[in-house]
């Protein structure tokens, strides 16, 4: 269709708008446009359709249009028109063989739009088809990653429970193996009983076979000296139903009292419990209260003060409840507020915690600091202690090894040993003065006791005598007088001196004594001095032990 | 700290009256009673045959001699030392002989578990007890001395019978829910009896006194159970030893467990004192020494083939003011672990060289004795720790100790003798300075 409209491009301004209005009337009719018959149809029609090629080529421009069209054709690369025949004329033959050429030109290129065409066609089919196909693998691919991923979830969960039925299956085994070893210690222990008691079934049955055989038959029996008086002293009671009533009422006052006690402690403890519990409420109520002032206003405020006022609404209840001990609903009551007053506390402490770890963190670096050159100094004065004791226990250490080289050291020594030695030797003085003291008292002692001896003989003759006589003169011999009345007399005179004598010697022993010193294993048997024996004897002391050690 | 003569003893038998006056030791077939300050020998008596047992009666007044092998039981008077008694117990044989608590009957069990006869010194009667129960602790007085509870067995059935001892009335007969029952104690207030069962079967009953079940504690079922179980003296606890290496207590208001102690070899636990015995060898002396947590304990590992294996909790013992428990653990029979009952916690681990042979609590303060078989005593208060050893010519293997009732004195036994120990009471007070006290001299 554009080949229509190129020669009306071209060059020729006189045909200008004559031709745009013809050729425009030209367009305006379809049917002759699409199809070649068209130009036969303009072949054949009349002077409208030659006006159409009139618009390119008139009488006037025939040269023109030949070597325009020369040029076209040579373009092409076809034969062209000549112009060289007789005076302008156009040799019909090369028009139609040029026309001929042209029409297997227009032909072929026909041909080669509709394979285009069908070749895009069948592209454009290729390339739905594709992307098509494309679409759907996607899904595809899609699909199955899903299903792979479905099938590792699967399989992991199957890892899973595997791993764990292993584990139970180890559980199983280990508990075979434990019911095993307990069936097998529970085994040895039946069988150790049963062979213990078959052992002790053929003792008896030997007993029994030698009871049987033997004739005689020990009876038992008890002997003895003489009946034992019951330990409570009272006499034995018979047994009646009067004394099983008694035993029964016994036992059951005994298990009462117990209880009782038992009671009584309980209740007791208990009542220090609550109290201790109403304490702490009150504790934590105080604890909670004032920090309504001091703390940033937060909500929580509001709980304070209601808690506060629950705490005094409490006490309240507190007050009139505690009269009520065992309620029930008291104690728990009681047991739940103080579960909230802690809850509270707990919130506010785990408050106050986080505030101090924000504000530590601000001043961080000061109080590292600080406590950097608090260690460091810790340091130096610990280095100074070790320092200082080391000292200490090398001038121990001197002190202690020098005495064998230094002669001051020996020297002192000495002079100990030699303080020792002079104390020693008062002690030892001291004490051969009291043995001797001993000494002599001791020979007093028995002299006194021979002579004591001697006179109770001299009383018990006088006695005698006296008896005697007494007897005698109760018979009817009245005149015969009393020669040996003197004699007791004088033997008791006699008699009274040694007593005199042993009066004064005691504060002599009681002197002794406070210089001895008493430390008495108890068990060690100390050898009696024989005056002591002397002084048991005749009952004058009693059973004091004199030991002597020096301190 | 002082040590008296050396006298000999056979049986391991002597034992201290109760008033704590004398000592009474038996020599073969004699018996010989001292003054315990003197240690003179007040009486001598002279029975039939070898003695097996000895004991005092509770006033004091009279000693029981008994003779398993021949039957007879000897009894002698102290006030009169010329009255004499015989129980010949026939045919029937004898196996164990004991006072009642009031001191004017004694109770012989006859060969094989037959019956118990109960011979009155006072009227000579005679009562026989029926199917007694052969276990570890059949028979058991109240402290009070009113009422015995005795296990008897009757077709395979457990049962528990309670006698007034005053003219031993049968109060109280009924069934025992155990197994096979292995043991029965009185708490110390009399009101509470606890029965267990055999090691079989963790089960351990309380029994008011007129014969109610109050509660049934079981700690676990199938593996081996109870091996010892013990009474606080204010009767508040009952701690249960088992063989799974733990000491249970329980209240005596709930009658629930409120702690349990373990004994594990590593001891972690920052608060408590470990005291080692450490042999030095050139010198040749012991010392205690605190070690560092955390300490190893030394654990044999039991046959686990035989019956009755070593290990578990074998045996307990409370304090007289209650405060603290000594435990031994026979899979670690060198250890003796001892635990506040004010804080229910470890306090301290005592290790010896040797295994521990017997440990007992002073009955006035809190102090323990113990001994491991060789020269040395041991002995720890919460101040700390100190050994002494007997100074005696020859070696004097400590096999067993006890202590006199006042709390003043210890009666030490060897194989074939007997030794006192007389303690001043400042140790045991806060200025004592111990781990390093090695050779006490007299």
């Amino acid at each position: 269709m554009g080949d229509w409209w190129t020669p009306a491009m071209m060059p020729d301004p006189s045909l200008d708008n004559k031709e745009l209005s013809s050729i425009s009337g030209i367009s305006m009719s379809p049917s002759r446009q699409n199809s070649h018959h068209s130009l036969h149809s303009t072949m054949v029609l009349p002077k409208t359709s030659y006006s159409v090629i009139s618009a390119f080529c008139t009488e006037e421009n025939i040269s023109q249009c030949i070597a325009y069209i020369n040029q076209e054709v040579c373009s092409l690369g076809l034969t062209g028109v000549s112009l060289e025949s007789e005076s302008g004329g156009l040799s019909a033959v090369l028009v139609l063989n040029l026309l001929y050429e042209v029409l297997q030109l227009q032909r072929r290129a026909q041909r080669a739009l509709h394979e285009l065409e069908t070749q895009q066609l069948k592209n454009s089919s290729d390339l739905e088809h594709l992307q098509h196909s494309n679409c759907r693998l996607k899904d595809q691919l899609e699909h199955t990653r899903r299903e792979n991923s479905g099938l590792h979830e699967g399989e992991r969960q199957l890892q899973l429970k595997i791993k764990t039925l292993q584990n139970c299956l180890k559980s199983e085994k280990e508990e075979v193996q434990k019911l095993q070893s307990i069936i097998s210690s529970r085994a040895t222990q039946y069988n150790h009983d049963s062979k213990r008691k078959e052992r002790e079934c053929t003792k008896l049955k030997e007993r029994l076979n030698q009871l049987l055989m033997d004739k005689r038959d020990k009876k038992l029996s008890i002997e003895m000296s003489n009946y034992v008086g019951r330990s409570d002293g009272k006499r034995g009671l018979w047994k009646t139903s009067k004394m099983e009533a008694r035993h029964e009422g016994e036992m059951y006052r005994a298990l009462l009292s117990d209880y009782e006690t038992r009671q009584r402690s309980l209740v007791l403890e208990n009542s220090e419990l609550k109290k201790v519990l109403q304490h702490m409420k009150k504790d934590m109520i105080a604890i909670l209260s004032p920090k309504n002032v001091c703390v940033q206003p937060e909500p929580a405020d509001d709980s304070l003060e209601q808690a506060v006022s629950e705490g005094e609404e409490e006490a309240g209840d507190r007050s009139r409840e505690s009269l009520e001990q065992s309620c029930e609903q008291a104690r728990e009551q009681l047991t739940n507020s103080i579960r909230l007053q802690w809850r509270k506390l707990k919130s506010h402490m785990e408050r106050l915690d986080s505030q101090v770890s924000l504000e530590r963190e601000g001043d961080e670096v000061m109080s590292r600091k600080e406590h950097e050159d608090e260690m460091q100094r810790m340091r130096l004065e610990l280095q100074q202690c070790k320092e200082f004791i080391h000292m200490q226990q090398q001038l121990l250490q001197q002190q202690l090894s020098s005495p064998c080289d230094e002669e001051t050291a020996a020297l002192l020594n000495d002079c100990y040993t030699l303080e020792e030695k002079e104390r020693l030797k008062e002690e030892w003085r001291l004490f051969s003065e009291q043995k001797r003291n001993f000494e002599r008292e001791r020979k007093n002692f028995t002299e006194a006791a021979i002579r004591l001896g001697h006179e109770r003989k001299a009383f018990e003759e006088d006695r005698a005598v006296w008896l005697k006589t007494q007897f005698l003169n109760m018979t009817p011999f009245v005149d015969r007088k009393r020669p040996a009345l003197s004699e007791p007399h004088g033997a008791l005179a006699v008699s009274t001196e040694p007593e005199a004598k042993l009066q004064s010697t005691p504060p002599l022993v009681t002197k002794s004594q406070s210089y001895s010193v008493f430390s008495t294993p108890k068990a060690a048997p100390v050898k009696m001095p024989s005056t002591a024996d002397l002084y048991r004897t005749l009952h004058l002391i009693p059973e004091s032990r004199l030991i002597f050690q020096l301190p | 700290m002082n040590f008296s003569e050396v006298f000999k003893q056979s049986n391991q038998l002597c034992k201290v009256s109760p008033d704590g006056k004398y000592l009474a030791t038996c020599v073969q077939y004699r018996l010989v009673v001292r003054d315990i300050n003197s240690l003179q020998i007040v009486h001598l008596y002279t029975c039939l045959d070898q003695v097996m047992h000895m004991e005092w009666s509770s006033d004091s007044l009279f000693i029981l001699c008994a003779m398993y092998k021949r039957g007879l039981v000897q009894v002698w008077s102290l006030e009169q030392p010329d009255w004499h008694c015989k129980i010949d117990e026939g045919s029937i044989g004898l196996v164990s002989s004991r006072w009642s608590p009031d001191g004017r009957h004694i109770l012989n069990t006859t060969e094989f578990n037959l019956r118990v006869t109960v011979w009155s010194l006072c009227t000579k009667a005679v009562s026989y007890i029926k199917y007694p129960k052969a276990c570890q602790k059949g028979v058991d007085f109240s402290a009070d001395g009113r009422y015995m509870a005795l296990a008897e067995r009757r077709e395979c059935k457990d049962y528990i019978s309670v006698f007034v001892c005053d003219d031993w009335h049968l109060l109280r007969h009924f069934e025992s829910e155990t197994q096979d029952l292995a043991g029965l104690e009185w708490s110390p207030n009399s009101c509470v009896l606890a029965v267990w069962d055999s090691c079989l079967e963790y089960k351990i009953l309380l029994y008011s006194l007129d014969g109610r079940l109050l509660s049934l504690y079981s700690a676990y079922e199938w593996s081996l159970g109870i091996k010892s179980v013990a009474w606080s003296p204010s009767s508040q606890f009952l701690a249960v030893g088992s063989y799974d290496e733990k000491v249970r207590i329980l209240n005596h208001i709930t009658w629930k467990k409120i702690t349990e102690f373990e004994h594990p070899a590593t001891i972690i636990n920052t608060k408590a004192v470990v005291f080692k015995e450490v042999e030095k060898r050139p010198t040749c002396l012991v010392s205690d020494e605190i070690t560092q947590l955390p300490a190893q304990v030394p654990v044999i590992k039991p046959d686990p083939d035989r019956a009755n294996p070593k290990i578990g909790i074998s045996t307990l013992a409370f304090s007289a003011d209650n405060r603290f428990l000594a435990t031994k653990n026979d899979n670690m029979p060198q250890s003796l672990w001892v635990w506040d009952m004010q804080r229910l916690s470890l306090l301290a681990v005592l290790e010896q060289t040797a295994p521990v042979r017997c440990f007992v609590w002073d009955p006035r303060r809190p102090r323990l004795a113990l001994c491991t078989g060789n020269t040395k005593v041991y002995l720890w208060s919460p101040a700390g720790c100190v050994s002494v050893n007997v100074p005696v010519e020859g070696s004097f293997q400590v096999q067993s100790l006890f202590w006199h009732c006042s709390g003043s004195s210890l009666v030490l036994l060897s194989k074939e003798h007997v030794c006192l120990c007389y303690l001043n009471s400042c140790f045991g007070g806060p200025n004592i300075s111990h781990k390093h006290i090695t050779f006490m001299s007299l």
